[in-house]
């Protein structure tokens, strides 16, 4: 005699298809131009006059919108799970600390 | 903003997301780790060295701005063949392929020269702290895109031999993530290393 709570095995879980949203081919050159002007932007500045107190963070904040534009936009971490964006944070986190904490241990205590 | 939509097929898994592309993202990661060690190590010692050549001695900032558009031009090929394959055009995307394999080859390939003209000029490995860490620094990122291209051109055979078909969307995605990811480790190097002064 069969037991009434003997349960069925379970279907196996079916392939998740869900519908991903990307940027089209257009967005994606418009942001090479921006890349491109970006960059040469950098080596115009590069190239100008202009005291090394300044010159410096401009090259970073460049730098940094070319990085920023590249991960959000060419690895679609802006259109992506967060969870993607999460273990990238983690590895740059470290990234920084690293580069931190280096920086900190021999410049700072070296005298 | 324009955006086109596609679906996205992969094995269930316990997250919703696939295990392939979480495991690109947490090597990525740890890439992270790697290059942020050889930058750190770079900017300790800039400036540095006792002994020449130093980096304004041998530096060519036009030259490496070339070989920075060139890396760029690549990150833009690598996403239209993403783009390709994912509207199911094969023919288009292996052009974008070989696209993008032919400007990382370019680049390493002007790498290659850029480093037989420092060995010319007498920096070697050995010569000086700026030396040893700058060829290290761009030795490993070259190597990153070398690894690339092998991976670029792998894609191209296997789309050839039936292997990679319009439903392997992932597969360029992830080859795609990881030269992405050389393309923004190279906009640091070109900053950090080329662009900003050392005053030596």
């Amino acid at each position: 005699m069969e037991r009434a709570d003997v349960r069925e095995p379970a279907p196996p879980t079916p392939a998740r298809g869900r519908t991903v949203r990307h940027p089209s081919p257009k967005e994606y050159v418009r942001i090479a131009v921006v890349l491109a002007v970006v960059t040469a932007m950098e080596v115009g500045i590069w190239y100008a006059e202009i005291s090394r107190a300044l010159l410096i963070p401009l090259l970073l904040i460049f730098a940094v919108i070319k990085f920023v534009l590249v991960v959000l936009w060419y690895m679609h971490l802006r259109f992506d799970s967060r969870t993607y964006a999460r273990f990238f944070m983690i590895g740059l986190a470290g990234a920084v600390t690293l580069f931190l904490v280096v920086l900190l241990t021999f410049r700072a205590f070296s005298g | 903003m324009a955006v086109h939509t596609f679906e996205s097929e992969h094995e269930a898994t316990s997250t919703g997301l696939p295990n392939t592309k979480l495991a690109m993202w947490l090597f990525l990661a740890s890439d992270c780790l790697l290059f942020g060690a050889l930058i750190s190590t770079y900017v300790l010692y800039r400036g540095s060295s006792l002994v020449g050549p130093y980096p304004a001695d041998v530096f060519d900032i036009p030259y490496t701005s070339v070989s920075s558009f060139v890396l760029l031009a690549s990150s833009l090929t690598m996403v239209l063949a993403l783009a390709a394959i994912q509207r199911g055009e094969m023919g288009r995307m292996r052009v974008w392929l070989l696209a993008t394999a032919l400007l990382g080859m370019t680049f390493v390939g002007g790498q290659v020269y850029e480093f037989t003209t420092f060995y010319r000029e007498g920096l070697t490995l050995s010569t000086n702290l700026f030396g040893t860490t700058f060829y290290v620094l761009t030795g490993f990122h070259g190597t990153h895109v070398g690894v690339g291209i092998l991976m670029l051109l792998s894609l191209v055979a296997m789309s050839f031999t039936g292997r990679i078909t319009p439903r392997d969307t992932m597969a360029v995605e992830l080859v795609g993530l990881y030269w992405h990811f050389v393309d923004i480790v190279w906009i640091l190097i070109f900053t950090v290393v080329y662009l900003i002064p050392t005053g030596k």
